[in-house]
């Protein structure tokens, strides 16, 4: 009890210290723009002040001119649908276990929401996407002997800090007023995706959020509450944001070398599947596997959030071609509706052929198999959606179902206990679609030999650094407060134990 | 008095209690519950790995009969509940000490 007391209060201090510190500066800063809000806040004086900037410059005119509304509305409507995949995850999890920690499930995916949240408005935004970075190397010289931008590993700006740079909203600022308008990570706007950069912030947090939440899945049934909640904290910090940043960032290294991702195969997928399969190689089973009974408690739940995740992965795919460039632009234009396309695709021909391949192999189709496939063809598609056609697409998927499904099975014959298969179906499935992405790629670059060997160098890079930081991660935390709970506590079940809750009444 | 408690499959319910209700016995009490015997278990398969499940989802049924009505409710319930294969279930059957009406404080026979 104690030690939770401590762990609230000291994540508690962290951020009151940190909301503290950037008020007083935020404040300073302010004061020059406060004059005219103060002016437009007063109801007295509107009427008799014809002469205020934003009379005399109409504000919609203005913007009209530098924000691409129908790509903005898409890309909050996709950052929303993104969302909508954490209950969707929630109840895909949750079905899955034993009745008696149905409750637990749900609360280590939800709790990303806070943890992941304040940390990204606090400084995660500004690791992985500023563009003053804090580490960089030289890239050398192109063909005609102009230098190439450096390479960077790590963003940071502190006017991202806590979303300082988005405070100011007046008329006259205009197109700046929620910071500028940016392709992935170029915030010096040198390419206009038309899309305020407050909005992609946004996205890219939903983003955030739902990567350490699949993670859970593989010590489902056996993490302690309080230890989760600081490694969501430190994963997000150490590994999700440097990451993000190495791919999507306009600058960071292997974004310059070229390698695709187009929604997140790698920084999402493969990251929370090689990071799960590090969990599981450092901490103990659940008691009684293998051989125990370790049923699905409520399959419908699954197929219902299985459902919820491929309405969410629409947004999650389709929204990503705010990151394609300013070659296919506009953002809800043709690259959103072959990502789309592609999605509804590879996830509806997985759903088919996992089920195929488990009928031939094991008997019977199962309906717990229709929802996997749906998720792994989801899973695989993720990294190529924009970047191949509806044809690659339906193959792509079709393939994704099948190797997903046998490496669930494998799963049996090393006797992991990855509780919810997070392994099997994100780290495999992760790593599939970011290697057929370099052979089916047709936009922005043709795939071939070259782009797949970069796009091995990228998921060996970002896999290796997840792997070897969430070992020390998840050691420390095992070593110190104890990763996974005690047998009594596993025995009676998480959710009456850790939160003093029971799922399923009778009365 | 005795009280049947007997052990049937789950859709054999409803035949169950018509039966019963045709020869005036007026009330019963169903439990769901999971047990086996010679039927054994099953296999069910989660993610292709497979599982046997040895406790199989039956349905309890309770009656309390006067004496000279059991032998009839016995044969009620073989009725409804046979379907010839294995797994039809059992029936046992004990003697009653006493039964009382909460509402009224009736107790004995008149109290079934």
């Amino acid at each position: 009890m104690t030690r939770r007391w401590l762990l609230g209060l000291s994540v508690g201090l962290v951020c009151a210290l940190l909301a503290g510190a950037s008020w007083a500066q935020e404040e300073k800063a302010a004061q020059p723009v406060e004059t005219p809000a103060a002016v437009v806040a007063e109801p007295t004086t509107l009427p008799v002040a014809p002469a205020t900037p934003a009379a005399a410059t109409p504000p919609a005119a203005h913007l009209a001119g530098a924000y691409d509304t129908g790509s903005t509305a898409w890309l909050m409507v996709s950052a929303a649908l993104v969302f909508f995949m954490m209950p969707g995850l929630a109840l895909f999890y949750g079905g899955m276990c034993r009745a008696k920690n149905v409750l637990n499930m749900f609360m280590c995916v939800m709790v990303c929401v806070p943890i992941v949240c304040v940390e990204w408005v606090a400084y995660g935004y500004s690791m992985a996407f500023a563009v003053p970075s804090a580490i960089t190397s030289d890239a050398g010289q192109d063909d005609q002997g102009v230098a190439k931008p450096p390479l960077s590993y790590l963003g940071w700006d502190p006017g991202l800090v806590l979303f300082k740079s988005f405070s100011q909203v007046t008329p006259v600022d205009g197109p700046s007023s929620f910071g500028k308008t940016v392709t992935s990570g170029d915030t010096t706007a040198a390419i206009s995706t038309g899309v305020p950069e407050l909005l992609f912030a946004m996205f890219q947090m939903m983003f955030a959020i739902i990567t350490p939440a699949l993670i859970v899945g593989a010590i489902a049934e056996r993490v302690k509450f309080n230890a989760w909640c600081l490694f969501v904290l430190l994963w997000a910090t150490v590994v999700y944001n440097p990451v993000c940043h190495w791919v999507w960032n306009v600058n960071g290294w292997l974004f310059q070398k070229g390698v695709l991702d187009f929604a997140g195969g790698t920084v999402v997928h493969v990251l929370a599947g090689v990071s799960a399969l590090a969990l599981i190689l450092i901490l103990p089973k659940r008691r009684g596997y293998p051989g125990g009974q370790f049923l699905p408690h409520s399959i419908g739940w699954t197929l219902l959030g299985a459902g919820m995740l491929m309405v969410g992965w629409f947004g999650f795919n389709a929204g990503s071609a705010v990151a394609i460039g300013k070659d296919y632009l506009p953002v809800a234009g043709a690259t959103a509706v072959m990502a789309f396309a592609a999605t509804a695709i590879a996830g509806s021909a997985a759903a088919g052929s996992w089920m195929v391949a488990e009928w031939l192999h094991s008997g019977k189709p199962t309906s717990l198999g229709v929802g996997s496939g749906m998720v792994a063809g989801l899973v695989v598609i993720t990294p190529c959606a924009g970047h191949v056609s509806p044809g690659s697409a339906l193959f792509i998927g079709l393939i994704g179902g099948i190797v997903c499904f046998f490496a669930v099975l494998a799963k049996q014959k090393i006797k992991y206990d990855d509780s919810l298969d997070v392994v099997g179906v994100h780290g495999v499935g992760g790593a599939l679609g970011a290697l057929l992405v370099g052979i089916f790629a047709v936009r922005p670059v043709m795939g071939g030999f070259d782009q797949f060997s970069l796009q091995v160098q990228g998921l060996l890079a970002t896999g290796v650094y997840a792997f070897v930081c969430t070992i020390i991660i998840g050691t420390l935390i095992h070593k110190t407060i104890g990763f996974t709970v005690d047998e009594q506590t596993e025995d009676e079940g998480l959710d009456l134990a850790e939160h003093g809750e029971a799922a399923y009444r009778l009365t | 008095m005795k009280k049947i408690e007997a052990i049937i499959r789950h859709f054999k319910l409803e035949e169950v209690k018509e039966a019963l209700t045709k020869i005036n016995v007026v009330g019963m009490t169903v439990t769901e519950c999971k047990g086996f015997g010679r039927q054994k278990g099953h296999k069910e398969q989660y993610r292709g790995a497979e599982y046997t499940v040895d406790f199989l989802p039956k349905t309890k049924l309770e009656v309390v009969v006067t004496d000279g009505q059991v032998q009839a409710a016995i044969d009620a319930i073989v009725a409804g509940a046979r379907t010839g294969k294995i797994g039809d279930g059992k029936i046992f059957v004990s003697n009653l000490e006493n039964v009382v009406r909460i509402r009224t404080g009736e107790s004995g026979e008149s109290a079934v």
